[in-house]
């Protein structure tokens, strides 16, 4: 048993201590406290990671576990992470925790708020660990479906409206997603004729190029649908603006990763050839993605729908540099997961609390808060300085790094992509100092706003665990980089002799 | 044949027993204490389930005409489970003031049918098949016109046992035509006389239709919503479970054992109907507000689904149909329970006097919220994996266009199932259904189909278990 099980243990336990909490409270100080183990267990398991490679371990997946779960469909449970998973684990990790004492206020059914939360945590943590197709798709769906209920009971604005399109095109997405593992199960047969799901044994067998055309657009729109990818992104705005704090936090910070995750894991790295020969269509897709979804967000004015465009922009740009498909921008692209992650995470906590106070999310209502609440607002300034790529913040490392391995491909149209998805930069200064100026600057517009109160100890707990994650990745970026980079080299290589003619 | 052997015909036999023993207990107690028969009845059941699974050796009875392997008497343990449950959730109904005086006839009708539905399983020849088919049939039209002083009950009597005969006479025509074409009621001589001959190919289809009637496959379904709203709710939960369990477990053997040969054509067939019947029960489903109806459509899908697993058409596929049943027996019967709770408590069987009913019965809407989660396929409850493995079945065969459909399908079925969490967990209500507390036959009976939605999917050596024996078939 490694140290894996406890990623999917501490929640469950955490969850069944709710269970037999008997109000509110003391369900929210269970939540808190499972997810603090939980936050220094993924610590733990980043020390372990280091130690194991100092150690000269070089195996492409440390900590495995492998246990029998249906062997006549040789359906296994296996666990294992690499740098890029313990990455994202670290991220999903943080995002719970600050997410628990986002939404420290809440007051009606509160211990069923923080099971689905914790459930919808598990099938993250849960997708992170596994290399098994089945469990990665069981954990997919297990994050996916506690956000109807979420966004429901919990939301605001039209949110069963919003909760039902977002359930019900995530599904649509894992719809696709199932016939494209089980295509890949059925054509990967091992020397015992037996089929499998396992993502490391798969990726050793080449799986011959018809097959791989017909099921990586399945497997990569699947999860691409997850990870906002144009057309099919339209469930993030809505979904994104109607839902409680901390699930917009906890889904544009850490749901979407699983698309992107899921992407790259699985549809790229066992489809390579395919991946190869239709990556044209999606890098079209994704540029439209990015620039579409920063013009969309200038002419927002609820400040989650800004934030929400934003996030499908920030997404689109994660798909669009694993498309690229060289060591540096999908480098760039996993630390664009993290960094946006982040980011996202703290402008849904500081808009959820900016909205606790001034009870309203439009821009224009709002003016000249910096004197009145500066905790929250300067906390907002330096997200939006992150999200616009200021350097010594997260977002610039991640663009930069993105925009660097984009651009060594020398044909005109990777080069043209290239530079239309950088505008975007300048397209998202423009709503995030636009955003600032109107609402934290210039004269106080309501009077009433006068006795608004700062941060309170959670809230300022909850926002600064998201700031010092990204300043420190903004100040020390090479840490995360080294850890990311280390892990890509299976996947450089796989694709390097499937693919001649790229350099790398 | 000696004596022992007759044991192959354990649960049968027991069956008849208590049937006798019933209408012998029924006539000599006072009608001061009928309640004695419901909890003798139980009792007896509850034995004759569990005597089902003491393992027994397989064999044949009857020259051929009666088979017993591990596999069917697992089918039939199945059955017996999802008829305790039932016999469980009625127990409140049975009690009321009406039905006192009914409760043997209740008990004889249902295990009458239980009967037919083994021999059924077991036949070894058309004859057997269908004297099966009937004993299951008849008495459950009895059961559907139970309340007959409600005018919609006698209705869905009428309209089942008009359907029900129509059925059987085109069964029974496809099956005289096989007889005539290849001489033999014998499974074992039918199999190698077919071939490819048009006329028994005529035959096998009438032979699908009658059994689509019974599992209510589109377009034979249209007896089944107002049926299923008519009948009494328990008679409802048996017919969408026990009744179309056992259908399914007889096609499914009948196809693999008999219609091998016309593999390719039933396979065409199958492909048709499932995608018919998936999408427009889906489409029906959604607009229901009765929640009899809403299950009737939902069980309508199901089959759709089921029709996936059959497609395999190895042992795979049996598997998954077997184990899928098994899991939709908690799974429906989860759902029926919280159904008719409610509606013996309070008359309702509206979804939208489901308003707001997490916040005066939480534990009742949690149940349903799983059953409903584990209809719709989604993990970490049993549903999501019977599902996956019937889709796997088909996808084995290369099946992937119609796997594509039958999962979008589960994405429209999540909308009505979400429709009803909705309205339990979201939508308030001015008069919400009150507090009550359950009795705690009832409450045994839901935590039994809990427990069921939650672990069969996760253990997985009941799927092992299943598949082993589906290996020798």
């Amino acid at each position: 048993m490694s140290i894996l099980i406890c990623f999917i243990l501490i929640p469950v336990l955490t969850i069944i201590a709710i269970l037999f909490t008997k109000d509110g409270r003391s369900a929210r100080v269970v939540a808190a406290s499972g997810m603090f183990v939980q936050l220094i267990m993924s610590v733990v398991l980043l020390c372990m990671y280091y130690a194991q490679r100092h150690a000269g371990n070089n195996s492409e997946m440390l900590f495995l576990s492998d246990h029998s779960w249906f062997p006549s469909l040789n359906i296994r449970f296996t666990m294992g992470v690499d740098g890029i998973a313990v990455s994202m684990i670290m991220l999903t990790s943080t995002v719970v925790f600050a997410g628990i004492f986002a939404s420290w206020e809440l007051e009606d059914l509160t211990r069923e708020f923080f099971i689905s939360l914790i459930t919808l945590a598990t099938g993250v943590f849960g997708f992170f660990i596994s290399l098994d197709l089945f469990t990665m798709f069981l954990f997919y769906e297990l994050a996916v479906i506690p956000m109807y209920l979420l966004i429901g009971i919990w939301g605001s604005g039209p949110k069963e409206y919003s909760a039902m399109k977002l359930t019900l095109m995530l599904m649509g997405g894992s719809a696709l997603l199932l016939v494209g593992l089980l295509g890949v199960y059925f054509n990967s047969t091992l020397e015992n004729g037996q089929h499998t799901f396992n993502l490391l044994q798969i990726s050793q067998l080449q799986l011959p190029i018809e097959v791989q055309r017909y099921f990586f657009p399945f497997t990569f729109v699947g999860f691409g649908v997850l990870g906002a990818l144009f057309p099919l992104h339209t469930w993030s705005p809505d979904g994104h603006a109607s839902a409680p704090t901390a699930v917009s936090m906890l889904h544009a910070g850490v749901l979407m990763k699983l698309g992107g995750y899921g992407c790259f894991r699985v549809a790229m790295y066992l489809m390579p050839a395919a991946a190869n020969e239709m990556a044209w269509i999606f890098i079209i897709l994704t540029t439209v993605s990015v620039v579409y979804g920063a013009f969309g967000a200038i002419w927002q004015k609820d400040l989650k729908y800004i934030n929400a465009y934003s996030s499908v922009s920030h997404c689109g740009l994660v798909i669009f540099a694993l498309l690229m498909m060289n060591r540096t921008s999908m480098n760039g692209a996993i630390i664009q997961m993290i960094s946006h992650g982040l980011m996202t995470a703290l402008f849904f906590a500081l808009i959820g609390m900016i909205y606790g106070r001034t009870h309203t999310r439009m821009i224009n209502e709002m003016g000249g808060l910096m004197k009145i609440i500066p905790f929250l607002s300067v906390a907002y300034v330096i997200a939006g300085l992150a999200s616009l790529g200021l350097p010594g913040l997260s977002g610039f490392v991640a663009e930069m790094t993105v925009f660097t391995g984009a651009f060594q491909h020398p044909d005109t149209f990777h080069r043209i992509a290239t530079i239309i998805v950088t505008t975007s930069i300048v397209v998202t200064a423009v709503y995030i100092l636009r955003v600032v100026g109107m609402m934290l600057l210039g004269p106080l517009k309501n009077e009433h706003y006068e006795h608004l109160k700062d941060a309170r100890w959670y809230e300022k707990l909850s926002a600064g665990t998201l700031l010092v994650a990204i300043a420190g990745i903004g100040i020390a970026p090479l840490w995360l980089s080294n850890l990311i980079t280390g892990s890509l080299g299976p996947y450089v290589s796989k694709l390097a002799n499937t693919i001649t003619g790229l350099t790398f | 044949m000696n004596f022992t052997d007759l044991l192959l015909m354990r649960q049968e036999l027991l069956l008849v027993l208590l049937t006798v023993l019933v209408v012998i207990i029924d006539l000599s107690v006072e009608d001061k204490r009928k309640d004695l028969v419901i909890g003798f009845t139980l009792v007896l059941f509850t034995i004759i389930t569990l005597v089902g699974f003491i393992p027994l050796r397989e064999g044949s009875l009857f020259g051929g005409m009666y088979n017993s392997t591990t596999l069917l008497v697992n089918m039939k343990n199945i059955l017996n489970i999802a008829l305790l449950i039932v016999l469980l959730q009625s127990v409140k109904w049975m009690r009321n003031e009406v039905n006192r005086n009914k409760t043997s006839e209740y008990f004889i009708l249902l295990f009458s049918t239980l009967i037919g539905m083994d021999f059924m399983i077991s036949s070894g020849d058309f004859l057997m098949f269908y004297i099966g088919l009937e004993l299951a049939t008849i008495p459950a039209t009895a059961l559907a016109a139970f309340d007959k002083s409600r005018n919609t009950s006698a209705e869905a009597g009428i309209k089942f046992i008009f359907s029900s005969a129509l059925s059987s006479g085109i069964l029974l025509l496809g099956l005289s035509i096989i007889y005539g074409t290849t001489g033999s009621i014998y499974f074992n001589g039918v199999v190698s006389a077919l071939s490819s001959n048009s006329l028994q190919l005529l035959g096998f289809i009438f032979f699908l239709t009658g059994m689509g009637f019974k599992i209510s496959l589109v377009p034979f379904h249209f007896w089944t919503a107002d049926v299923y709203e008519g009948s009494p709710v328990n008679i409802t939960a048996y017919l969408s479970v026990v009744s179309k369990g056992a259908a399914v477990f007889v096609l499914t053997i009948l196809l693999y054992k008999v219609f091998s040969n016309f593999k390719d054509t039933w396979e065409t067939l199958l492909y048709i109907l499932s995608i018919a019947t998936m999408t427009i029960a889906n489409l029906f489903a959604i607009r229901q507000n009765n929640l009899k109806r809403f299950m009737a459509f939902s069980s309508i899908a199901q089959a759709g689904f089921i029709l996936l697993g059959i497609m395999g058409a190895d042992k795979a596929g049996m598997t998954a149909v077997v184990y899928f049943m098994l899991i939709y027996v908690f799974t429906n019967l989860a759902a029926f329970g919280v159904i008719s709770n409610i509606a013996h408590e309070t008359g309702n069987e509206t979804i939208s006097s489901y308003n707001g009913l997490y916040r005066t019965n939480p534990l009742l809407s949690l149940t349903m919220m799983l059953a409903l989660f584990s209809l719709a396929g989604i993990p970490p409850v049993a549903g999501f994996f019977g599902k996956f493995f019937l889709f796997t079945a088909a996808a084995s065969k290369g099946y992937y266009v119609l796997v594509l459909i039958a999962v979008l399908n589960a994405t429209i079925s999540l909308y009505y199932y979400l429709r009803v969490i909705k309205a339990m967990f979201i939508d308030r209500n001015e008069v919400p259904v009150p507090y009550f507390r359950s009795d705690i036959i009832t409450r045994i009976s839901l935590i039994f189909c809990v427990l069921g939605v939650f672990f069969t999917g996760f253990f997985g050596f009941i799927y092992e278990y299943i598949f082993q024996l589906s290996m020798n078939l």
